[in-house]
């Protein structure tokens, strides 16, 4: 994507985001291949995912390699309320996200003193030993066995049951999630989470606790992941610990610096290109994956902004605002 | 009992400092940390077992020749995916590592399959074991425990005593000063690739001839704890990462046999987070002050 596409884009926001918007709303009438639609259903999913990452570690610049945990623990807390307590789905997706959020915080105790690399392998660890818990503690999670039968959500008496439902309420849930985090980030808890990226010590010396403002990322990203889960578990009415391991919590986090740290339109745009780029390399079968680690690669030698990356965005407001201001409000 | 556990937890201790090596070396160089290193290190292990059975050779030319072979890609793998970003952040060369990552266990799976492959039917090592009282030890693990010593000895005389130590430690304080003192650095991050790899394809092999098995996906969790291995030490310091080897080895091992065999792995994350969170630079490592 070069500079000046992503400018003919920004300048016609207007038209084509409600057309784009439409078009999601029309496309279980134009796609009618079941399996086409659960792609999108996983590309609902995986945006979700990537904008939750895309704060804590694009905005609030805490690099996490855990968040599969979180995604994990949303999606076991959704799962056995409904199995074991019959819990209706939407108290179930509040309840998942409370819970997420409370482990999300809980792991700011270390995580608060800590800080680049030293981080990551916490966050990493914490990963693992979740993981590790899905598997061993077979009393409640089953274990490799998985939990099987999870129901289908209920809405006033109408069953969530078929592909076309379940795509609008992921695309409700996804659009939710996108409405949140644009919000947020234009805000001034946005703002002072990115002064505190750029800068801590300088953060603190303007009046912004950076150790609040971590917190709050944490949460915050952590509740949506574990909202997203409980959505996953109820769609595939099956769950085991094999979905959330290391490698998805790598999947998502090269999701939001291949589509540009820092940028919503770019972990939007860099979730549906990773989805897609492996089903379409499908043909290629055994070289796909092959393939795909070179593209990586690639990608980072020659654009290591991303498909959208924080830099060129910044420029472009610059360009629109300028048309309105000269003086630019904005940096 | 005791010792005995204790035992086996400095040879598996012993696999994760030598591939804890590779990763505190370039981290104190480069700043990066290598995540295809597990991927190297599952690499090394194959090249040694394809020596002996589709070359076959005796194991004593087999696994210098391995060696040989993953210095080589460590050297490749430098050159292709790191060499070009080195100015770029810190998260573009890890997206770039992941990348190498998913291409060589990709590739492992091409050439060799998905299964697992046993050492023992082509090495042509017996196994003897040796009773000492209780403690039971086999001739594999004495030579892993040797082998993995003198290697850190070894590693630890070249940092210190020679001229490329000096220059290597001069390049990990500074790029730029060791380029004006007129060190080639290139050649410097090069040879720490090297080193790095063929320590790693050490490992490699000893955890192959050891365990009796490899397969493709082997170095995720070796890679894996590995890393936290040269955390828990403190990155960017080789003593720390031969250290936090053998503390994540005894660690896992006795937790294992002691308290649960399925947490095995949560033991070893569990105590590198809290030394973290008591020590945030690990055991080893320096602390580092923040300038505005």
């Amino acid at each position: 994507m070069n500079n000046k596409l992503q400018t003919v884009l920004l300048n016609h926001k207007k038209v084509l985001l409600p057309a784009l918007l439409a078009l999601l709303l029309v496309l279980p009438f134009v796609v009618t291949n079941s399996y086409l639609l659960h792609i999108c259903i996983i590309v609902c999913i995986y945006i979700t995912l990537a904008l939750s990452l895309n704060l804590i570690t694009g905005y609030a610049g805490q690099l996490v390699l855990g968040h599969a945990a979180f995604y994990g623990i949303g999606a076991y807390t959704g799962a056995l309320l409904m199995l074991k307590f019959h819990v209706n789905f939407f108290a179930a997706l509040a309840a998942s996200a409370v819970v997420t959020g409370i482990f999300g915080f809980l792991l700011c105790i270390p995580a608060l003193r800590l800080r680049g690399d030293y981080l990551a392998i916490v966050t990493l660890g914490f990963g693992e030993i979740t993981r590790l818990v899905f598997v061993n503690w077979k009393a409640v999670t089953r274990g490799p066995a998985g939990l099987p039968g999870i129901p289908a959500p209920q809405f006033f008496g109408f069953t969530i049951g078929t592909r076309v439902a379940f795509y609008y309420l992921a695309l409700v849930l996804m659009l939710f999630t996108l409405f949140v985090m644009i919000r947020l980030i234009n805000s001034g808890v946005g703002m002072a989470m990115q002064t505190v990226k750029s800068d801590e010590i300088a953060a603190e010396a303007i009046g912004i606790q950076p150790r609040k403002y971590k917190i709050m990322a944490f949460v915050i990203s952590s509740a949506f992941a574990g909202f997203i889960g409980c959505f996953f578990a109820s769609y595939l009415t099956y769950i085991s610990p094999t979905v959330f391991v290391y490698n998805t919590s790598m999947t998502i986090l090269t999701m939001v610096v291949l589509g540009g740290l820092g940028s919503v339109a770019g972990s939007v745009l860099g979730a549906t290109i990773l989805v897609i780029i492996p089903e379409a390399l499908r043909f290629l079968s055994d070289y796909r994956m092959l393939i795909f680690g070179a593209l990586m690669v690639f990608m980072m030698i020659f654009k290591p902004e991303g498909f959208w990356g924080a830099s060129k965005r910044r420029k472009n407001i610059y360009k629109i605002n300028s048309e309105v201001n000269s003086h630019g409000t904005n940096s | 009992m005791f010792f005995q556990q204790l035992i086996n937890g400095i040879t598996v201790g012993g696999s994760y400092a030598l591939i804890a090596l590779g990763y505190t070396m370039v981290y104190g160089i480069l700043k990066i940390v290598n995540f295809a290193h597990g991927d190297v290190f599952m690499m090394g292990s194959f090249f040694g077992l394809y020596c002996m059975q589709g070359l076959g050779m005796p194991y004593y030319i087999a696994f210098p020749l391995a060696c040989l072979f993953t210095a080589i890609l460590g050297i490749v793998m430098e050159r292709v995916a790191y060499r070009p970003i080195r100015t770029a952040d810190s998260l573009s060369v890890m997206i770039s590592a992941l990348g190498v990552s998913t291409f060589l266990e990709n590739l492992a799976m091409l050439l060799w399959g998905t299964g697992t492959h046993a050492f023992s039917s082509v090495s042509g090592i017996k196994v003897t074991t040796f009773k000492f009282q209780n403690l039971v030890l086999s001739n594999i693990q004495l030579a892993f425990i040797f082998l993995s010593i003198i290697l850190m000895v070894v590693l630890y005389f070249i940092v210190n005593n020679t001229k490329v130590g000096v220059a290597m430690r001069a390049t990990s304080h500074s790029i730029t000063t060791a380029k004006l003192m007129g060190i080639n650095t290139d050649r410097i991050i090069t040879f720490t690739f090297g080193v790095g790899s063929a320590l790693a394809c050490v490992a490699g092999i000893l955890v192959g001839v050891y365990y009796d098995a490899v397969y493709p996906l082997i170095g995720y969790s070796y890679g894996l704890k590995a890393f936290a291995a040269a955390v828990l030490g403190g990155i960017g310091s080789i003593p720390g990462a031969m250290l936090g080897g053998f503390v994540m080895g005894i660690v896992e091992t006795l937790g294992a046999s002691y308290i649960s065999a399925g947490y095995r792995d949560a033991f070893a994350f569990a105590v590198m987070i809290l030394v973290l969170i008591f020590r945030p630079t690990g055991i080893m490592g320096k602390k580092q002050i923040d300038k505005v």
